[in-house]
């Protein structure tokens, strides 16, 4: 009874956002869906897992910097450009999940975090990203050698497509048996080992598909605005993922994406109205999330809706 | 299944020295304070067998070493004669030593089919499968249920686990454990916060899973210790006080004077 309904909405949505771009500027959505996708992304590990990491961004930035390097540089085709930006993500999340899951709780968020810092001192320090400039002017390129992504509603619907694509992989990851176990492990780890299973391998996993979607995230989103820079790699931007996710609800399907959505466009909205008073109101939506509504946007309707049917 | 009597006596002869479990002077130390003392114990196969003994003898710590969620100071375990000291407590359970926790350890947010599925997952061996759909688990329904009807659980199936009454929750960590089919069951206070009924319940169901498998238990209720159990270990202070079955303990004045002790702690406590 619920499914259909669930399924419903993902349709409507689906089709609102194939029509966005003639209302909406699409730059601004296609930021707002490589948000989401990173959101997504992170909630694998914190809403799925029971783990917090404190150093995505570093998988967004690794992402983006790869695909833009051998974009510019080395002349590739866009699809192998993502590619390159994505698994390369992946290799490092491989390094940096196998040192973090030996820790739990807050010295796991510890270690991502220490670890994400030592490679951002690297981006800052290495030639290819270009330090403090970044890298600028990264070609788009064409999808298959056809379709001219130079073109902002052409990039908006490939983009919609990765996305689509990527949300549609979490969901499955979620609702297979792996997620099963992912979700044991997130209520009683203890409980999970003494029946046997071998929790770090399991926790591991996760760790490498979340850091492979958030590395997917940032080379999208070098497609989109055509640089990359240490904002991407930035400990904020890792701590702006962990506030979309609590925002629109963590452990929810959706909810990062709603909460994506909400810090994206108020940042846009608010940029040239306060300044720099951004920061101070993001600062406050976090507090007001925190005690107010734990469960975030989502959870809270979800529950809302709940009570009201259930009665 | 008819085994003649002189088999049965053949085998039960057989059992005296056949043990599953033992330990050698097996200790743990937290920064010099002597949690388990030199212990060595040794579980008979098919036997219920009870470890006892005050608030803080060292009975969970004992569980923790067994299963390797402690690291033991010194000593070694041997399970069916392997050593199993320096394995992982992941690879233990994968021996078929399967342990329960003293506080209960459902998964509180899935349904109690879930929970026992949980189990059943490893012997399928696609529980790293991101890509496959969870529907793939139904294969493992008939079983779970099966299980939990064991366990007078079927008509709770679908609950969330969270929600049902401790008793209830005590009973699907049992059910749990048995989807497993460990051969040495390592049970940490079965009973614990129990009401009258579901004391009882929980006894019967011990008894009645212990018929092909050997159950090593903590319990503080005597009257589960005197009704279901073989042989029974009393610990104090992290060492053994004594050994045997229920009458020859209860008669041991050493035990007698370590529980008198404790008693009037208990007493001034509540
Ligand atoms: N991780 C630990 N660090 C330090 N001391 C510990 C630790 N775990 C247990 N202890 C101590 O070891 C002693 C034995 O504890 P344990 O939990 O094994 O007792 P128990 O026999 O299970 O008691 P109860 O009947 O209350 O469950 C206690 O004094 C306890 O405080
Ligand atoms: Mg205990």
């Amino acid at each position: 009874m619920k499914m259909p309904k669930i399924h419903f909405g993902y349709l409507t949505l689906f089709v609102a956002l194939l029509f966005a771009p003639f209302i909406v500027y699409p730059v601004l959505m296609m930021k707002v869906m490589c948000f989401a996708l990173f959101a997504c992304a992170f909630n694998l590990l914190l809403g799925y897992t029971g783990l917090l990491s404190f150093g995505h961004a570093v998988f967004l930035g690794t992402g983006a910097y790869v695909t833009g390097h051998v974009l510019k540089e080395w002349g590739w085709p866009t699809e192998l450009g993502l590619l390159a930006g994505t698994l390369s993500a992946s290799v490092l999340g491989l390094v940096i999940g196998a040192l973090a899951i030996r820790r739990q709780g807050i010295y796991f968020a510890m270690v991502t975090l220490a670890l994400a810092q030592m490679v951002y001192f690297l981006f800052v320090q290495a030639p290819f990203t270009g330090g403090e400039d970044g890298l600028q002017g990264i070609p788009r390129g064409t999808l298959l050698g056809v379709v001219d992504l130079a073109d902002d509603q052409s990039l908006y619907y490939f983009v919609l497509a990765i996305c689509v694509g990527a949300f549609w992989l979490i969901h499955r990851t979620i609702h297979s048996p792996f997620g099963q176990i992912l979700k044991a492990v997130r209520e009683n780890e203890a409980r999970v080992v003494s029946l046997g299973f071998d929790v770090a391998k399991y926790k591991l996993v996760a760790f490498v598909l979340s850091a492979t979607l958030a590395g997917l995230a940032g080379a999208t989103k070098v497609l989109v605005f055509k640089f990359a820079t240490l904002t991407d790699a930035h400990w904020h931007t890792s701590g702006e993922v962990v506030l979309m996710t609590l925002l629109g609800g963590m452990g929810t399907a959706f909810g990062p994406v709603v909460g994506a959505g909400v810090i994206i466009s108020l940042q846009s909205e608010l940029a040239d109205k306060v300044g720099s008073l951004v920061t101070v109101i993001m600062g406050g939506i976090f507090v007001v999330c925190v005690l107010a509504f734990r469960r975030g946007i989502v959870g809270e309707a979800s529950a809302l809706y709940q009570r009201i049917t259930g009665r | 299944m008819s085994v003649s009597l002189c088999e049965h006596v053949r085998m039960r002869s057989a059992r005296q020295d056949d043990f599953i479990l033992t330990t050698n002077n097996l200790t743990k130390e937290f920064k010099g304070f002597v949690a388990v003392n030199a212990v060595g114990l040794k579980v008979r196969r098919g036997e219920i067998h009870a470890l006892i003994g005050p608030n803080g003898a060292g009975k969970t710590t004992c569980f923790n070493l067994l299963t390797k969620f402690l690291e033991p100071t010194h000593g070694t375990i041997h399970f069916n004669g392997i050593d199993i000291t320096h394995e992982k407590s992941a690879q233990i359970a994968r021996r078929g030593v399967v342990r329960s926790f003293q506080i209960s350890a459902v998964f509180p947010h899935l349904s109690v089919l879930e929970n026992v599925r949980i189990a059943l997952q490893r012997g399928l061996g696609t529980s790293f499968h991101f890509w496959k759909s969870e529907r793939t688990l139904e294969v493992l329904n008939e079983r779970a249920m099966s299980l939990l009807t064991d366990v007078g659980l079927q008509e709770y199936a679908q609950m969330i686990a969270v929600e049902m009454p401790y008793g209830r929750k005590r009973a699907l960590e049992i059910a749990t454990t048995l989807a497993l089919e460990p051969e040495l069951m390592l049970l940490d206070e079965p009973t614990q916060g129990m009401g009258h009924e579901d004391v009882e319940r929980v006894m019967q169901l011990i008894k009645k899973v212990s018929a092909n498998r050997t159950i090593l238990m903590v319990e503080h209720n005597m009257k589960v210790v005197a009704g279901i159990s073989d042989t029974i270990t009393v610990l104090a202070r992290g060492a053994v006080l004594a050994e045997g079955d229920y009458a020859t303990v209860a008669a041991d004045p050493q035990v007698i004077e370590a529980y008198m002790g404790t008693e009037q702690t208990e007493a001034v406590a509540h």
